[in-house]
């Protein structure tokens, strides 16, 4: 952290000023004025979770006030995805929030089925609310490992890692790539898994999941975590609606609201889950809300794993969904179908739709405006760590300098995402 | 079975309820693709945002868009995404503006519009009035213009890098190893409006071609 000594407020980029301008004396009196101090907590910090510039206003230790600046990992997505068709835009959404990849894509392709009212296959619906499911645990492993370790302790999270590296792999295996998948397509999914890797999943459950629970034991009831944690943060009711919180951050406040829930896609309305609610609107809650919805993930992908059907893994709109390649062999139809589809894209009706889906960090939300062309005349991406990052400045107030970290943390934020 | 998109509590009496709610500032309110949009009045759109979310219960502002149309005599669109957690329902207001002038800013109804507004003025240029900091928030420190206006074209105007002989990072203007290459791949059937490769010169008599070579024994030496 490079520590500069100004009350200024608008503190540009470079601004050095003297040590002993933040100190006055007054000659009549001889009374010493401090002013407040002002730092950048990043962009380059270890515990900013990524480029994120916090310019703090100190008194003493304590937080007076605080300018999050933001944008700079911002790479132009919106832009980018105009000029691009539907299916080439998509891989941009990976690289969203790239520690939750395909919930991204999810709103993606719930926008483009919703204005082209293209049905989906029942198993696609259960493998993609499947590998949903499953990147909620990926992404809250990484959230609760880096939480924990932010407030102090290391066990957790190397242990944490574990859980979430076999995830990546579960993801290869699916896609053929650990993170950045593609595999979500409007239609449907990109290729169906094999039958190994579900069972695989399954015993995955049974075996590994431990590694949380004893990962989550350690700090759970922890004191130094609970001090770090429990009333620190606090977020009403109220102020969690009126500064458009979602996903865990409103939950931890109080208010029972999961679009998997209360707006159900794909086959979530067949799934027995419970929503985590917090009591006392803290860090503390924020986290122990993330720590249940993993378990409540667990059971939403053994529920899948029971029901998920037999069938097509993709729309047979060929107008919408490329043919199989053995298909293309024989058919010239589905090799004029293949040229098409990846040379020109499918054309999407004329309207807009604002699609929604409960990403592991909150309400993550495509609004797709359609001209009637192969290219989205607008996308709008609606990230979750933009509301909640707003909300830092009332949220810090009051709080030590070393609380920075535990709140920045319980947001769970991830600036591909922010900033897109 | 339809398309599996999130699914809420049904429209039905919305639009009625909700003209009666705006009166005259509702420019007009249609359901296209099962969500509803409403046509604000740009003056008016404090006052109707505060009318849906205190009287008819939309209490959250998730998001603010904004389009650009350069075709339309006011060329931008503003987006107000409004969800309803008692009700379980979203909808859509829409507004419209131009560069010069200002949307009457909704932050002293959601704190949350601060935020959406810097982006969307940063973005589009579109002034909103009453907003106490409105700053430029995801482009650069000293950026120009407003990138995701059509007219501003993909690969922008200036690109940095760091210079090893200044040692910091300098702007200059774009130079690209190649021209920027835009594939246009709709079908000539439906109304591409690009010149197929080969028919140049279909259009264009006047174009020629290559002057005939000149004869060996016409060649000045």
């Amino acid at each position: 952290m490079s520590v500069t000594t100004t009350d200024s407020a608008t503190v540009g980029r470079g601004t050095t000023v003297p040590p002993s301008q933040g100190v006055t004396i007054d000659p009549a009196s001889g009374e010493v004025a401090i002013q407040n101090y002002t730092i950048n907590f990043g962009p380059q910090h270890p515990a900013a979770h990524g480029v994120l510039r916090l310019v703090l206003e100190l008194d003493g230790e304590i937080v007076e006030r605080v300018d999050p600046h933001v944008g700079l990992l911002h790479r132009g997505t919106e832009k980018l995805i105009e000029y691009k068709t539907y299916l080439q835009a998509l891989p941009y959404f990976d690289r969203l929030d790239y520690c939750s990849p395909m919930c991204m894509e999810h709103s993606y392709v719930l926008a483009i089925e919703k204005l082209l009212g293209i049905e989906v296959p029942l198993r696609a619906q259960y493998l993609r609310v499947l590998f949903a499911e499953l990147t909620r645990i990926m992404n809250h492993m990484l959230n609760l490992g880096s939480h924990v370790m932010d407030v102090g302790a290391m066990t957790p999270n190397l242990w944490l890692f574990e859980v979430r590296e076999d995830t990546m792999g579960f993801y290869e295996r699916a896609s053929g790539a650990r993170m950045h998948a593609a595999w979500f397509r409007p239609g449907g999914v990109h290729q169906d898994v094999p039958l190994k890797l579900l069972t695989d999943i399954g015993d995955w459950l049974d075996t590994r999941l431990h590694l949380f629970e004893d990962a989550i034991s350690l700090v759970a009831d922890n004191r130094i975590f609970k001090q770090r944690n429990v009333d620190i943060g606090v977020v009403s009711r109220d102020d969690a609606i009126a500064w458009g919180f979602s996903g865990p951050m409103i939950r931890a406040a109080g208010v029972p609201w999961d679009i998997r829930k209360s707006q159900p896609y794909d086959v979530y309305d067949r799934m027995e889950f419970d929503v985590p609610v917090g009591t006392n609107g803290d860090c503390y809650d924020r986290f122990m809300v993330r720590v249940e919805e993993v378990r409540q993930s667990a059971r939403i992908i053994k529920q899948c794993l029971a029901e998920m059907p037999d069938g097509p893994i993709a729309s047979l709109d060929r107008k919408v969904v490329p043919p199989k390649r053995g298909e293309m062999k024989q058919s010239m139809e589905a090799l004029i179908h293949h040229f098409k589809l990846y040379t020109e894209g499918f054309h999407v009706p004329a309207g807009d739709v604002y699609v929604a889906t409960e990403s592991p960090k909150g309400e993550f939300g495509v609004y797709l405006v359609s001209d009637g062309t192969n290219k989205p005349y607008r996308c709008k991406i609606r990230p979750t760590a933009f509301s909640h990052l707003q909300a830092m400045d009332f949220m810090m107030k009051g709080h030590m300098l070393a609380d920075t970290t535990a709140i920045l943390s319980a947001i769970d934020v991830v600036f591909g995402e922010c900033d897109r | 079975m339809s398309a599996p998109h999130p699914k809420y509590a049904s429209n039905d009496g919305v639009i009625d309820a909700a003209r009666a709610a705006l009166g005259d500032m509702l420019l007009g309110a249609t359901e296209t693709v099962g969500e509803i949009r409403l046509d604000v009045k740009r003056e008016n759109v404090a006052d109707a945002l505060r009318i849906l979310r205190d009287e008819m219960a939309y209490q959250q502002l998730m998001e603010i868009a904004g389009v650009d149309y350069p075709e339309r005599p006011e060329r931008f669109e503003i987006v107000y995404m409004l969800l309803s957690l008692t009700k379980n329902h979203r909808l859509r207001v829409h507004v419209s503006a131009d560069e010069m002038t200002p949307v009457p800013s909704v932050t002293g109804l959601w704190p949350v519009a601060g935020w959406l507004e810097r982006e969307v003025f940063d973005l589009y240029g579109v002034l909103f009035d009453g907003n106490p900091d409105l700053r430029r928030i995801l482009t650069d420190y000293g950026f120009r213009g407003h990138p995701l206006r059509k007219d501003f074209p993909m690969s922008g105007f200036v690109e940095m890098r760091y210079s090893e002989e200044e040692k910091r990072v300098v702007y200059s203007p774009v130079k690209l190893a190649q021209d920027f290459r835009t594939f246009d791949f709709t079908s000539p059937w439906e109304g591409a409006d690009y010149v197929l490769p080969g028919d140049e010169k279909a259009r264009v008599p006047e174009a020629r071609g290559a002057p005939t070579p000149l004869k060996a024994d016409e060649v000045k030496k």
